[in-house]
Order: structure tokens, then sequence, then C-alpha cells
């Protein structure tokens, strides 16, 4: 892998963000949206509560912040993908000396500074606006964060290798995975109060063991360490199944010539 | 032996063997096989559907052949393909540079994907060489079609190629750019010894720019040789006119000479 063309790639999308702040605006808009929402319904459900429960509740809020850095890594691969799509660069890329490897590494480069930058800017505005401390998490925010990003990041070779295969027809799986995962991870609720069912599916996804590990160190100060190693150990999983499958795709689209069809059309 | 089977000595840099390309049952490029050497204009010609696209899709690694294989500076295209790249470029009317960026901000990602030392001396020398210096701090997409092929060009240039495909390069032009674009480039070639891969509907583009021409008919190349042998062993006036006759007719003018070496 190419440190260079990786920068490249990244400094592409930098000047696209120069060039357009609007951009910015967008990147900040809607997690403040949600997070004004939430904060609101917290407070809400915290004055119509018992203590105890106005003091659990407030994990709404921390649940927001952390399934925006998911939403984020995943955005950050399919969205950059998208981007050289409508600008009709894909073919530029594609002849140019770019590894599979290095055009990922990019794009989850891109990914990890969306997500520092919305983080920063949620954790400051809810301590202003809800006194909440996304901190209070302690050494335990580290491997959640790191945790969901891997996540976000398989998400995002899947969404981009479907969107690969099938054309911008389906572009808007770059928005729709991650929230058709969102039921089934826990991010609001605990696994056990959803419907037993689901419960089996819920614990196939690396995001679960993180949402239910930082209610309980929430609530208790730390967490069980085997929901972190579940958590990495199915994203090494999830990450090796994406990887195949975005590399399988690429060469299905190149045999069937459909890469150049789909770059111009 | 005939002039336009003379055999070129110099360094094969491109070379196809029997690439075949199918689509569901249909064979859209037949047993395709060529050379391109170092320091030469090679045309590939033909009506639209007769296959060029597909094959200038193949010798770039975009779409794999059925069969056959390519070979870019000794070494097969599918194990090497990003040490072909970064010795290649190619410029299509096809594709754009992104349209938000500004020309010189395109042009310095694509020299750094390329490790071009000096990226702004260089991108500064190009953009002089296509008379284009003033479109340096305007955005890519509010250029005109003539401009945007410059600036394509000018991102073609950059890696100081040693092979250039180039996809209708004058397409968009009008008659006076086409003819400073085929000037720079038929420059830019013989400085620096690029082999270049030429495709055009402009015949006059190919009879000036190209040393020699292939043309394809359904997948399969019918002809070959330098644009005015091609001419004087037809029963046609022109270039043109041999054209229109093997996309309409087919008709083979003779043996390609290079298709079946070895």
């Amino acid at each position: 892998m190419n440190v260079r063309v990786i920068g490249a790639l990244v400094l592409r999308q930098l000047y696209l963000y120069q060039r357009t702040p609007m951009r910015l605006v967008e990147l900040m808009f809607w997690p403040l949206v949600d997070l004004v929402v939430w904060g609101n319904v917290t407070v809400f459900i915290q004055r119509n509560s018992s203590a105890d429960f106005g003091a659990y509740v407030v994990f709404l809020i921390g649940a927001l912040i952390l399934w925006d850095v998911l939403f984020r890594a995943q955005q950050g691969v399919a969205i950059s993908f998208l981007e050289d799509v409508w600008t009709r660069n894909l073919l530029n890329i594609f002849v140019a000396p770019v590894r599979t490897s290095e055009y990922l590494g990019a794009t989850f480069t891109i990914g990890g500074l969306r997500i520092l930058a919305t983080f920063l800017v949620m954790s400051a505005v809810s301590w202003i606006g809800y006194r909440f401390n996304v901190f209070q998490l302690n050494w335990w925010l580290l491997p959640f964060f790191v945790n969901l990003m891997l996540f976000g990041w398989a998400l995002g070779m899947i969404s981009t290798a479907l969107i690969l295969r099938w054309g911008q027809a389906v572009e808007s799986l770059a928005w729709a995975v991650p929230f058709l995962i969102q039921p089934f991870v826990a991010v609001f609720y605990r696994v056990e109060d959803m419907p037993a069912w689901t419960r089996p599916f819920a614990w196939c996804l690396p995001a679960t063991p993180v949402f239910e590990g930082m209610r309980q160190v929430m609530q208790t100060g730390t967490a069980d360490p085997t929901l972190l190693a579940l958590a990495f150990g199915l994203n090494a999983v999830y990450l090796l199944l994406a990887g195949l499958l975005f590399s399988r795709v690429l060469r299905i689209v190149r045999t069937r010539g459909l890469l150049t069809k789909f770059a111009t059309q | 032996m005939p002039a336009h089977m003379h055999p070129d000595t110099r360094e094969v840099i491109l070379e196809a063997r029997d690439l075949t390309r199918t689509f569901g049952g249909t064979t859209v490029l037949d047993r395709f096989s060529f050379r391109l050497h170092r320091g030469e204009v090679l045309g590939l010609l033909g009506a639209n559907g007769a296959g060029k696209t597909t094959a200038m899709n193949c010798l770039l690694g975009l779409t794999l052949p059925t069969s056959g294989s390519v070979h870019a500076f000794g070494l097969p295209l599918e194990s090497h393909r990003i040490a072909i790249l970064g010795r290649a470029n190619f410029s299509s009317t096809y594709t754009a540079l992104p349209g938000n960026l500004l020309v010189e901000q395109n042009l310095r990602v694509f020299a750094r994907l390329y490790g071009v030392p000096q990226p702004d001396r260089r991108i500064a020398t190009l953009l002089d060489l296509l008379e284009i210096s003033h479109l340096r701090r305007r955005v890519t997409g509010e250029l005109s079609a003539g401009e945007s092929t410059r600036v394509s060009l000018v991102k073609a240039l950059l890696n100081d190629p040693e092979l250039l495909m180039l996809d209708e390069p004058t397409a968009s032009l009008d008659p006076d750019i086409a003819d400073k674009v085929r000037t720079v480039i038929r420059t830019v070639q013989r400085e620096r010894q690029i082999g270049i891969l030429y495709t055009s509907h402009n015949m006059r583009d190919i009879e000036e720019v190209c040393d020699r021409v292939i043309f394809l008919h359904r997948g399969r190349a019918v002809c070959e040789g330098a644009p005015a042998d091609i001419v004087a062993r037809s029963s046609r006036q022109s270039l043109e006119e041999v054209f229109i006759s093997i996309a309409r007719d087919g008709e083979i003018i003779d043996a390609p000479a290079e298709a079946t070496a070895p």
C-alpha cells in the first residue's frame, strides 16, 4: 500500500470541502438535529420518570453519538465512491496506478476524518446543551469507537460493492444500509427488550455488543470484556467478508465490462 | 516485401495477443492482435460497435478479455497492472475531471497519484504547452468542451507517460483547437518517443497523427498499415472512403500483417 496514493485521494476530498463549505454544514447539520431531538426527548423522560431511570436514560445521547460514528464511517466509504461516479472521475482513478486497497484506504481515512469532526462537535454540543459527557465512558470509549468505525467500514465496502454491481439505480443503498441494521443493533434499547426472534441476529452484528457495553459502563462504570472481544471478533469476520465481496464484485464488474458503462453513464 | 510489412525493430511497448471478448454469446472482439512500438502512433479505427472501445478497455485493464492477453513493456497486464499504469496514461472524451475542483487542484491530485516530482512545475509547463495557463484557477466544471479536453490532456501527460491511450481526443474541439491539440500530441510524442494508441472518427486526425492504423470491423482487424499505404492499396480515394467502405461492407483490403504475428 502506497501512502502517497492514499494521500492524493484524501487530498481530493479535502479540496472538495475547501471548495464547497456547504459540505461542512451538511456534515454537521443532521447529527446536530438528531442530537437536539434526542437530547430533548431525554430531558422529557428524565423529568417524567423516577430519579434512577432518569439518570439511566441519558444513555440515549451517548447512543446517538456512537451511532453517528458507525454511520459516518460507512458514509465515508460509500459517498467517496459515489463522488467519483457522479463526477465521471471513476475511470481516471481506475486507469491510474491505484490499488483497490489504496482506494479503500483513502475512503477509510476520509471516513475517519468525518467521524472525528462530527464526534468532537456532537460531544461539545451534548455537554453544553444537556450536560452529557461522552468521555464519562473513560477508556472504554476508545475500543467502542474503534469497533463502530470498523463495522462502518465493512458496511461501507458492502454498500459500495452492491452499487458497483447494480449501478446508480441502487445508489440509495449508500444511505439505506446503516438504517437497515439499526433496528437490530440495540442502539436505543437493550437486546433483552427486542423481540426474541431478533436477538440471535442482533448478537451476530458487531455494533450490538458495543451499545450493550456502553450502557453497562454508564450504569456501572465498567463493561463485560467479553462484549469487546465479541465485537472485535465479529468485526474481523465482517471486514474479511466485506473485503472479499468487494474484490469479487470488482472482478465480476471487470469480467462483464460493467465498469466503463457504469463510470460513463 | 510491401512497405507496410517492413518489420519495426523498435521496442514493443504494448501488445495484444488474440484478444477475444464476448458478451452473452456475442463476440465483440475476435482474436485481435497487434503491437505498438515505442515512438509510434497507432490509430484504432472502426465504426460504432466495431470493438474499439472494448479493445481499449481490455488494454487498460478495465474489462477482462474472455481469452487472450495484453502485455505492456514486456509485462502481462493482469499481474503487473500497477507498474504498467504508472508508466502509461489515458484521456477520453467520455471521462471528466471532477467539475467542482479548480483545474490546478485536479492536476495536483493526479500529479500526486502518479508520483510526479515537482508537480507544480510540471503542471505549469504542460498548461503552457497546451496554451491554457490562464485556466489554472478556473473551476473545472465551468470549462468549455475544448478547454476541458485540453485539461484532460495535461492530466494524461503529467507522468511523462511512455504509453498514452487517447480516445477521441479531438471529438469536441473546433478545427483551430483540434489542430493545436494534434500539434502538441505530435510534438510531445516525437520529443519523448511516446507510444500512442489513438482512436478517432476524424480521418484528418488519423492522417495527420498516426503512423499506422488498424481497422476493426465486427471485432476483427481487417486492415492494417500506414494511412497513405492503405489508401494506395485500396480502390478508394481517401482514408474516409476506406473507413466508410469497411464500415458498410466489411471490405477487407488485405490480411493484417502484424495481426497474425506471434
